[in-house]
């Protein structure tokens, strides 16, 4: 095992960690970031409803509104530097009847509280001219302008690869199984792939950064529960809305939410299910029902007939509530033992904030002592790999010139060619497994998930990659697609 | 862009139904005909199908799918066709301009004075059947799998299960068996089989393979592969009936849960389609709503042999090649057209338009989708308002497998003594 020592170590390739990442990335620092998975983004980051929440819906005061507002700024600056796509849809939280038409305006207030601009409240034929599948019964909605939707794993890639172009190291399969504490300080943790000692650790372990807490001793009482979130993503064809939908919040949270991905399908969801198993992401029947019927109730045309993809991410919701109320993110450089700074209970509006908490972690290690001299050849730009699809057909036959491998479509709903496959294999963070590919890609993310390219990308991977068919994963150790060769002898 | 070449007819796909047409465009124009497959073979889906079941109407003979498709191919071979393999098509547009692509050639761009839709179609997924579980490895569409076995090599899994009694389904089932891998059960959710009773016999009784029928997959169990899964039978209404879960320990869970029509490419040309199908609607000429553009086999609706999607493609090739030659449709006024329509016990009808013409010559293969099992003598009946045009019998009804019946001058004769507009199918 390998003995490694950085001047800061992130705990966990999230959001969060990668935003991290990419703000000490100015400096002049070792730095690395230490992920269980095979790859970045592969937790709650990139499971969720890709929303650049306005911050009209925390409680004022809390960090969530503050970080929720500064990091809804922070994103329409990044998103262009680091080449994510980013749609300035506006959001639109709508009231059906008379109850929740009232509550549109202590809604309005508490945005405006925290400081989110452009907030307005809108009559029920405004609304409906925006949204014509909107349904009918709408009396009114609050319209937050400064509400977007993001591409949720390009966020974390883009912000992972700028990192890693500035010289941060990603350690990938390496899961974090104690931590070594001397003289009140914290100077290493074990992981699958060795010791890895820093002066600074960063918890950003999502789900699991309350048992990285409680590892040293750190707020025994703070706990998360995973909530299950599960979501339907409909075929590019079947409807489409310009805002995102949101119906009025609950005790429970934002509600189901009627959506279109940057990659232009209409998605919706999720709905809010404790679970125990902090792994499992599974789909279930109850969840999909009930997602269905609380989606149908602002866009009638939802019809599970046009549903092409399912999936589940979870939630790290925390115990942390300092006004014993509102539920809040825990960042704070512990006082447990130095070095170590944790950031717990990051569920949403965790994702839009995640450029604002990493401002905000940077100023915690200044505070703490730790010297933050910028560096001089630091790269802000980061640019992505050409998507065939979104080329004119004059760029295509560019690029098609240029690279012939641009030239052969490997998964044709998506129309993703060899050649993006190829530059997402050797890019700053290589995808080395089938799910990183269409992560990277949206490979397989269409009407036939996959059916069709599984065999080509298979093949290409293993030659890029130099391995064997039957070492090919779909997303890492231990998911293999192949067992064997045919006319191999069973054994 | 400026086009590089222009085409009389440019058929996009070579499987089964686009060989057919371009052979047949052929013939019919001796024109410029370009052929587009974007597989690196033609044949589309026939090269993996290495089990018998093919040829019975075309050749008489029980024949391999490569086989069918080398029959076809050494004909196409010999006349003086375009054909571009490895070749896909991005956009495609009313006026008939064609983008593709290929490594070769780089970026294309065609323009055709008629085009032929032979797209064939793509499996249904695990999405669209909402199957609830994990998102891990080892979850495979049935064609998928038979690409991997059949053309890669590779075997994808030992412990297999395998959803939904389709005809590829109950083909995979044996070809795992023959491989080494022990497939423990084929499930369906309805309460009948769902294709062919010969593909039954010779799949899996002749294997020890046990069909569950009103049975479903009510979760996947596994993170990172499949580690098992919980099947649930279900009632008449197919909703899971509380305590009959039972878990099956499997590495593998293949889906053979239907198929469906691929047209991106109508859809960005304009191509009407139907939602009984979700393929084009289209005449008895296999002309769609846009001018110019023909559709055949699949593409337009789930056929259950490929001798009819080569028949379909026929219509189509002959169709196109008119077209290109007089640039004009079959002028709808100075021929009138009935329009089919599918009533009780059929899903849907190929085609959905037919032309009524007192030419001897005349016919016209309807093929229609029962969507019901009847395992008894049935009637099926066409009928215009109260009049009954057409009537025959059949053994019996399978959803499985379509009923094709061939329109005849007689038949044409009698709707032109009515004035019909539709005729409607029916089985009883």
């Amino acid at each position: 095992m390998s003995q490694q020592k950085y001047d800061v170590v992130i705990v966990g390739a999230g959001i969060v960690g990668c935003m991290i990442a990419r703000e000490l990335s100015r400096y002049k620092l070792s730095v690395a970031v230490v992920e269980r998975d095979s790859d970045v983004g592969m937790g709650q980051s990139t499971a969720n409803s890709a929303i650049i929440h306005s911050g009209h819906d925390p409680a004022p005061g809390s960090l969530k509104a503050r970080l929720n507002v500064r990091g809804n700024e922070l994103w329409h600056q990044i998103a262009p530097e680091l080449d994510i796509p980013l749609d300035k849809t506006g959001a639109l939280i709508v009231a059906v009847g008379p109850e929740e038409q009232a509550g549109l305006r202590p809604l309005y207030e508490r945005g405006k509280e925290n400081g989110v601009k452009g907030l307005e409240i809108l009559g029920r034929d405004q609304v409906l001219e925006m949204e014509p599948h909107l349904t009918p019964d709408v009396t009114g909605a609050l319209s937050t302008p400064t509400a977007g939707v993001v591409d949720p794993f390009q966020g974390v890639l883009g912000a992972a690869e700028n990192a890693a172009v500035n010289g941060v190291t990603f350690i990938f399969d390496a899961e974090v199984r104690g931590m070594i504490v001397e003289n009140g300080a914290l100077t290493g943790v074990e992981t699958t792939k060795g010791t890895i000692e820093a002066q600074w650790f960063i918890n950003s372990a999502g789900v699991h950064s309350d048992e990285l807490m409680h590892m040293v001793g750190d707020h025994p009482e703070f706990e998360i529960t995973a909530r299950r979130g599960e979501y339907f993503v409909f075929d590019d064809s079947a409807f489409t809305i310009s805002s995102v939908l949101f119906p009025m919040p609950s005790e429970k949270g934002k509600g189901i939410l009627v959506t279109t991905t940057t990659h232009g399908n209409a998605m919706v969801g999720p709905n809010s299910d404790p679970i125990e198993d902090k792994e499992d992401r599974s789909v279930t029947k109850e969840g999909m029902n009930s997602i269905l019927s609380g989606a149908h109730r602002l866009v009638p045309a939802v019809s599970p007939r046009d549903v092409i993809a399912t999936f589940a991410g979870l939630r790290a919701t925390g115990n942390h509530a300092p006004d014993g109320k509102n539920k809040d993110f825990l960042i704070e450089v512990s006082s447990t033992v130095e070095g170590l700074v944790n950031l717990a209970g990051i569920e949403s509006p965790g994702y839009v904030s995640s450029p604002a908490i990493a401002e905000y972690v940077a100023n915690l290690l200044k505070e703490a002592g730790l010297k933050l001299e910028e560096k001089s050849d630091w790269q802000p730009k980061r640019q992505r790999i050409p998507r065939f699809r979104d080329l004119s057909h004059a760029e295509r036959a560019a690029l098609v010139a240029q690279n012939p491998a641009y030239g052969r479509i490997v998964c044709r709903c998506e129309e993703v060619t060899e050649g993006e496959i190829i530059d997402a294999i050797h890019s700053p963070i290589p995808a080395t497994s089938y799910d990183a590919i269409k992560r990277r890609t949206w490979l397989g993310t269409g009407r036939c998930q996959g059916s069709f390219d599984y065999p080509r990308t298979m093949e290409i991977l293993a030659r890029e990659l130099n391995m064997s068919m039957t070492e090919i994963t779909k997303k890492g150790p231990g998911s293999v697609f192949l067992y064997r060769q045919t006319k191999e002898e069973v054994i | 862009m400026q086009p590089n070449t222009t085409y009389d007819v440019i058929i996009i796909g070579g499987g089964p139904a686009g060989m057919s047409a371009a052979i047949k465009a052929y013939e019919a124009c001796k024109g410029k005909i370009l052929l587009i497959e974007r597989n690196d073979s033609l044949g589309g889906i026939l090269p993996q199908c290495i089990h018998n079941g093919f040829g019975a109407v075309n050749f008489g003979n029980d024949l391999p799918g490569p086989e069918y498709a080398h029959r076809y191919e050494v004909e196409l071979r010999k006349l003086p066709v375009d054909i571009l393999l490895d070749t896909i098509v991005v956009d495609l547009t009313a006026d008939h301009q064609v983008y593709a692509m290929n490594s070769t050639d780089g970026y294309l761009h065609f323009k055709a004075k008629a085009i032929v839709l032979a797209m064939g179609c793509r499996e249904r997924t695990r999405a669209q059947i909402r199957l609830p579980g994990t998102r891990s490895a080892g979850i495979f569409t049935a064609g998928t799998v038979q690409r991997l076995v059949n053309i890669e090599g590779y075997m994808p899994g030992n412990e297999v299960v395998i959803l939904g009694s389709g005809d590829i389904g109950m083909i995979m089932a044996r070809r795992m068996s023959i491989e080494g891998a022990k497939v423990h059960a084929v499930l369906e959710l309805l309460p009948y089989l769902t294709g062919l009773r010969r593909n039954y016999v010779q799949c899996l009784q002749d294997y020890g393979i046990p069909l569950h029928l009103s049975t479903t997959v009510n979760k996947i169990y596994g993170d990172k592969r499949v580690e098992g899964i919980e099947t649930v039978k279900v009632d008449e209404n197919l909703q899971a009936i509380p305590g009959t879960e039972e878990f099956i320990k499997c590495d593998t869970l293949l889906l053979s849960v239907g198929l469906i029509p691929e047209n991106e490419l109508s859809r960005k040309a304009g191509v009407q389609l139907d939602p009984r199908t979700n393929g084009p609607i289209v005449d008895s000429d296999m002309a769609t709503n846009v001018p110019g553009i023909y559709a055949a086999g699949n593409v337009t609706a789930i056929y259950d042999l490929a001798d009819y999607v080569s028949k379909a493609g026929e219509v189509a090739g002959q169709s196109a090649a008119k077209y290109a030659e007089s640039a004009a449709r079959r002028d709808l006024r100075e021929h009138r057209t009935i329009r089919l329509k599918p009533g009780a016990n059929i899903g849907s009808i190929i085609p959905q338009e037919v032309f009524l013409e007192q030419d001897q010559d005349h016919e016209v293969l309807l093929t229609m989708r029962p969507n019901a099992l009847m395992e008894r003598m049935v009637k099926i009946e066409l009928t215009a308002g109260d009049e009954t045009v057409v009537s025959f019998r059949e053994q019996y009804a399978r959803p499985a497998e379509m009923i094709v019946h061939k329109l005849k001058a007689k038949d044409f004769e009698k709707l032109l003594s009515t004035d019909a507009t539709e005729l409607v199918a029916s089985i009883s």
